[in-house]
């Protein structure tokens, strides 16, 4: 394979981007999305073909005896900062870069074609298709960077992707806050990416060019990753308030990585990013952009394991996250907030996985890097089921013109095929057998309870919540009650066009038999193949889990009743807490408003209106004084001036008249 | 041969330019804008030729200090010459000054009253911004820089809006009391920069002194203070800034353009062409001072630029936010870090035209600044609001185009000094990108985004094709410089080798 | 009778004097005018004394003084011609009423 298809892939959805966006106006809106969707069909046959030479050629660039290689396909200089800080743009293929390449692409055909039907009559049709294409772009340059700078450009320009999508209805006020906030959020985290980046290149940059790093660019992923040992060992060597500066530096990635994967407490921005289009939501803020964190700290790997510290503090951070969204998802009334927190939940399940896998060979662990493994599986069935239940609800929405599940009930009569994908796509998430999420669940609970039982424990937990919860929402849409404005008015709600319902059968088909893949086979942390087998117990617990909770679910929602009224009612200030996500939103208003806003910026403007400005006009003001006061003797009045120029004179002579004497 | 240097004709075309003018009829736009956008264009044409023509020598071989050097005695007395040369940097600083001019003058096509007038000022003015950037003696540089800056007096007095008198006036003072400084500085070098035993005549040459290299540590401390402090009055150091927010606000389109564009980049590149270069050892020993002053603008300016009400003072904000930037940067005082500085230069040049331009046409159409009172453009005026969106996309650094090179570099050079003074002082500056998000992110969502605001605005017509072409223009450099920066960076960083040399000597 | 030059000197001073006081307290242009005139011919006086006295064989103090006189004759003109114009714009010719074109 020549580097023909890897720019390509890139260069397509750019070109695209550009076309529609500049010429985009003048086209019609059925060129626009013709074009958009063609070109993205295009990408993804590309796509799969790099991403099966990748993995079936046996090339030796791509597979040694059995281990699969990274392998960069190219490499061009972009920025060179210094001789050692060189910045490149590139092309790096390895399985987790070929696994995203995929979902990726994939996700994107289909959030493409859904929306030619879900988008059809809103105005900025083209607009649509061009940020669509610009966000492709930027997320396949984020996968498949060879560098962690490259991954900040183009993290950067998925941000700004995202911020142009959830503000696609610009006209809305909430849109438009909920985009600024979401890419203010997401800058803030990359500030700690950045000064994490600068730590970590300036430690390495500045090592010994006759040393092991050699003179490579102290950005390049497989020089770090190959040399975690030496960097940690020799290089980063020092350290800053008692702990190694490489700790702090791949800490300061991984909050990039929080902001971008909306881990508390950086997750506010996530369930208002919910006022973009609902297909939007299941491109970026569901199966795709959102997993960036979970990818860096899979690129990054050998350097989170070399320092544990960090990787501990990936669990906690994840662990907490998980229990916490999936206890707010069960107290929203919009659907889409619904899926918004669990999906938070599950990334910070990917998240606890990564942060329990080892690198190397642990003593009574049967094999160190499931986790990493199953990590990178759950991302890969999350993306399509989570994709599949936001197209779902686009389609719910489409239908009744409501995000609120309080409009809908009793929906499986009118719309059987969203009914029958929304189904699969609970049941894949809930981690029932056959389904893809049962398979990844399994394993990443496994890896769990290898690290710790507590952490399996814990979380095995939040998967029973999210059982709970996904079929407390699957009840209320489907079940409970007819609504009865239904019933009496003609419009009745109907499945969506073949645009929209194709995705969604060709999501759920793939929900029914991912977790079949061997995955293990294509992408584990060393490239080494690795045989998937049901773990047993972990299986048997968590399906056990599982179905009692579903069996709740049911209890409590399968008819219109008055016991979730009930359970409300046992502790109200809970239900509300949790319905308004335990006041986070209130608290970063606070300081961000009050105290910052009101404060500081207010403070700051005050202090050069008046203090800064005051002594400039104040120096103005005081010559303007003296100038006054002098003028004084500018009287103009002749008889004055002759006075002084008669004692003027006098006194001169006087003064000659004594010098002489 | 005077004429024979390709230099000199920047400053002979604006001359031919305001004799032109001069000849035009008061009010026969026709022939006034004929000769502005001939004269323009052919000095964008000049400086790209310039640019080709310098990488192509460079990339030659050639490895001259400066390139297409001349000098001609003026006033032998006190051995004044009209003294040219220039290296990388000046050749791209010649190229953005004219890319602006070019821009300016579609940008104010429709300039009244005095369109004539207007325009002979506006010459002027940039005739002595060329002239700043191709000399090398000191004594001609300081006359262009003054011929800059007298014109601003009168083009904001007479076309200005709002508090118009009041601004000019604070303008010309704060600037006239830095150039007092910066004259000081100036006749300190002149009179102590020259060898006393060598038998040689006192020199104004940046060349020459550089080479001498012999003013003692004593006086290169309290000429570096007055010199930079000179310099940095114009290139908006806390807490010299406060001109620029009632002077930008106040300025007619073009000559905000032109000033934060160009003019506020005379301070920074006269600060390290004159203070840090022929005071090499008292940069290296007095820099944290300005670190500290400078460091403050940039975190200053970009919170005054949240509360900010009226387009034209966030943005003056935002400058005094990112020269602090161009300032800081030049005073790490290494080769990354310097590189940075002018690319950020090059980038805020860009950038902030656009945004002066862009405001213009928009305060030209709905009569206010305010943007309280607007909303929605992006349904009104598409294209103007689109192209508002890339400027502030360039403001807060996003990649791909020039706003993110510059900082970057700015960053990563600057994060090389590794003492825990400067590197607090770097993390600080780093938070400027949230800050710089926040306040941009909330003009576009006031301004271009949300319900239209006022009825009256429905009417309103889109870009007319010169406004276009201004800001076409400025969109295709800041995304030249975004996508490809590395050619400039070469150039740069070459041009910074003599500097950082000295630099290293006087420690 | 000889008289000494002390006795044309005398007079002299004291016409310029008065002229002095006069300029300085008259508030009546035409005052000042004629207090101006005292001056000036206590200048020529003293051409004319010095003159007389000190170089007897000369003349050019004679002819100055003749000069004086005849332009002193055109400024009053001039002057005269002022004030007129000034009573006719402010209605007096008070010089303290005059400050039109004080800053």
């Amino acid at each position: 394979m020549g580097i023909t298809l890897p720019i390509l892939i890139l260069a397509i959805p750019f070109t695209m981007f550009l076309i529609l966006g500049i010429v985009g106006v003048k086209m019609s809106r059925k060129l626009a999305g013709i074009l958009g969707i063609t070109a993205l069909g295009a990408v993804a046959v590309m796509a799969y073909y790099v991403a099966f030479t990748y993995f079936f050629s046996g090339d030796p660039r791509f597979i040694v005896e059995g281990v699969r290689q990274q392998c960069q396909l190219f490499d061009v200089t972009w920025l060179a900062f210094t001789d050692r800080l060189v910045v490149n743009i590139g092309f790096l293929l390895d399985p987790i870069s070929a696994m995203m390449l995929v979902v990726i692409t994939t996700i994107s055909f289909m959030v493409h074609l859904y929306s030619w039907g879900y988008m059809e009559h809103e105005p900025g049709f083209q607009r649509y298709y061009a940020f669509l294409a610009l966000f492709t772009f930027s997320m396949l340059g984020l996968v498949v960077a060879t560098n962690i700078f490259q991954m900040y450009i183009f993290w950067e320009l998925v941000g700004v992707s995202s911020y142009l999508l959830i503000g696609f209805f610009y006209k809305l006020p909430s849109a438009v806050s909920a985009s600024k906030k979401a890419f203010i959020v997401t800058r803030f985290a990359d500030l700690f990416m950045l000064i994490g980046i600068l730590v970590l290149s300036y430690y390495v940059s500045n090592a010994p060019a006759d040393g092991p790093l050699g003179s490579a660019s102290a950005f390049n992923f497989l020089m770090l990753n190959s040399n975690a040992g030496v960097i940690a060992n020799t290089v980063l060597g020092a350290t800053f308030m008692s702990g190694s500066v490489l700790t702090w530096a791949m800490v300061l990635i991984f909050v990039g990585g929080m902001g971008k994967s909306a881990m508390m407490p950086l997750h506010i921005w996530l369930p208002d990013a919910m006022e973009g289009p609902t297909p939007v939501s299941a491109l970026i803020h569901a199966a795709t952009m959102v997993v960036a964190g979970v990818y860096l700290v899979a690129r990054f790997f050998p350097l989170y394991c070399i320092v544990p510290d960090s990787l501990t503090f990936i669990t906690i951070v994840g662990a907490i996250t998980a229990f916490y969204a999936a206890v707010v998802a069960c107290a929203q009334i919009d659907i889409k907030r619904v899926l918004a927190f669990s999906t938070i939940s599950q990334i910070a399940f990917m998240m606890v996985s990564l942060g329990c896998a080892y690198n190397q060979p642990i003593e009574g662990v049967h094999y160190s890097g499931l986790g990493y493994m199953a990590g990178m599986f759950h991302l890969f069935t999350h993306a399509m089921f989570k994709a599949l239940l936001f197209l779902g609800a686009g389609a719910l929405i489409h239908a009744v013109h409501s995000n609120n599940y309080t409009e809908m009930g009793g929906l499986r009569k009118y719309m059987p095929i969203t009914h029958w994908t929304f189904l699969i796509g609970c049941l894949a998430i809930a981690g029932i057998w056959p389904f893809s999420g049962f398979f990844s669940k399994d394993e990443m609970l496994a890896a769990m309870f290898n690290r710790h039982w507590f952490w399996g424990a814990w979380m095995t937990m939040v998967a029973g919540l999210t059982a709970f919860y996904m079929f407390r929402l699957y009840y209320m849409i489907f079940w409970w009650e007819e609504n009865p404005k239904y019933a009496k008015s003609g419009h009745k709600p109907h499945d969506a066009p073949w645009q929209m319902s194709l995705p969604l059968i060709i999501l759920a088909a793939v929900s029914c038999v991912a977790g079949f893949i061997p995955f293990g086979e294509f992408v584990t942390f060393n490239g080494e193949p690795y045989h998937i087998h049901i773990e047993g117990s972990v299986a048997a617990t968590s399906l056990t889990v599982a179905v009692v909770s579903i069996a709740l679910a049911t209890f409590m929602y399968a008819r219109k009743n008055n016991r979730p009224t009930m359970v409300k009612n046992l502790w109200p200030a809970l239900w509300t807490a949790a319905n308004r996500r335990f006041y986070w939103d209130e608290i970063y208003m606070f300081i961000t408003h009050k105290i910052i806003f009101n404060i500081i910026c207010r403070g700051i403007a005050w202090f050069d209106r008046h203090i800064i400005d005051g002594t400039m006009n104040g120096l103005a003001a005081m010559t303007n004084f003296f100038s006054v006061k002098i003028k004084g003797m500018q009287s103009g009045y002749i008889q004055t001036y002759v006075m002084w120029y008669f004692f003027g004179a006098v006194a001169l002579a006087v003064i000659t008249w004594l010098c002489l004497l | 041969m005077l004429f024979g240097n390709i230099l000199i004709w920047f400053v002979i075309v604006p001359v031919l330019m305001l004799g032109g003018l001069a000849l035009c009829g008061q009010n026969n736009m026709k022939a006034i804008l004929g000769v502005m956008v001939t004269c323009s264009t052919v000095l964008l044409g000049l400086s790209i030729w310039l640019t080709c023509d310098f990488v192509a020598q460079r990339a030659a071989g050639n490895t001259a200090e400066m390139l297409w050097m001349g000098s001609w005695m003026w006033y032998e007395p006190l051995n004044i010459h009209l003294a040219v040369g220039v290296d990388g940097i000046s050749v791209l600083m010649l190229l953005l000054t004219s890319i602006i001019v070019f821009a300016g003058t579609f940008a104010s096509w429709k300039i009244n009253p005095l369109p004539k007038n207007f325009f002979l000022w506006y010459s002027l003015l940039s005739t002595g911004v060329y002239g700043f950037f191709i000399s090398i003696d000191m004594f001609t540089m300081f006359m262009f820089y003054e011929v800059a800056l007298i014109p601003m007096y009168l083009l904001i007095g007479v076309w200005g809006t709002g508090r118009k008198e009041y601004s000019a006036m604070k303008l010309t003072l704060m600037l006239m009391g830095g150039s007092a400084f910066l004259m000081l500085g100036l006749l300190g070098i002149y009179w102590h920069g020259t060898p006393a035993d060598a038998g040689v005549a006192n020199t104004w040459n940046i060349l020459e002194i550089s080479h001498y290299g012999c003013i003692d540590y004593g006086w290169q401390n309290m000429l570096f203070i007055f010199t930079f402090v000179g310099f940095g009055v114009l290139g908006a150091m806390f807490p010299f800034h406060t001109w620029s927010p009632d002077g930008h606000a106040c300025a007619p389109t073009a000559v905000s353009m032109l000033h934060a564009g160009v003019l506020m980049k005379l301070g920074g590149y006269g600060c390290f062409r004159i203070a840090i270069f022929l005071l090499p050892h008292a940069a290296n020993e007095l820099a944290w001072i300005f670190i500290i002053l400078t460091g403050i603008s940039i975190v200053y300016g970009a919170f005054s630029a949240c509360v900010q009400t009226d387009l034209k003072y966030i943005n003056a904000y935002s400058s005094v936010s990112h020269c602090g930037m161009v300032l800081f940067a030049l005073l790490m005082l290494n080769q990354t870090a310097m590189t940075g500085g002018i690319l950020q230069m090059l980038s805020h040049g860009l950038m902030t035209a656009l945004f002066f331009a862009l405001i213009g046409m928009i305060y030209g159409r709905t009569h206010t600044r305010d943007i309280r009172q607007m909303g929605g453009l992006m349904k009104i005026m598409p294209y103007l609001g689109v192209c508002y969106m890339i400027a502030g996309f360039a403001s807060l650094g996003l990649p791909g185009l020039s706003g993110f090179v510059a900082e970057m570099t700015i960053f990563f050079g600057s994060f090389e000094n590794a003492d825990m003074f400067h590197r607090i002082f770097v993390i600080a500056a780093t938070t400027s990108i949230v800050i710089t998000a926040v306040y941009i992110l909330r003009v576009v969502g006031k301004l271009i985004l949300g319900p239209v605001q006022d009825e009256h605005h429905l009417s309103l017509t889109d870009a007319t094709w010169w406004e276009r072409l201004a800001t076409v223009t400025l969109i295709v450099c800041l995304a030249g410089i975004g996508f490809f920066p590395n050619w400039l960076n070469d150039s740069i960083q070459n041009s910074f080798k003599p500097i950082v040399d000295a630099l290293a000597q006087a420690i | 009778m000889d008289l000494d030059m002390l006795w044309y000197l005398v007079p002299s001073v004291i016409m310029f004097a008065a002229g002095v006081y006069g300029f300085m307290t008259r508030k009546n242009m035409i005052a000042m005018l004629i207090s101006l005139e005292l001056m000036l011919n206590a200048a020529d006086l003293n051409f004319v004394v010095f003159n007389r006295f000190l170089f007897p064989g000369q003349m050019e103090g004679m002819v100055f003084t003749l000069f004086a006189i005849a332009i002193a004759a055109a400024e009053t003109a001039v002057a005269i011609a002022i004030i007129v114009n000034i009573y006719r714009a402010i209605g007096n010719t008070d010089v303290n009423d005059a400050d039109k074109m004080k800053y």
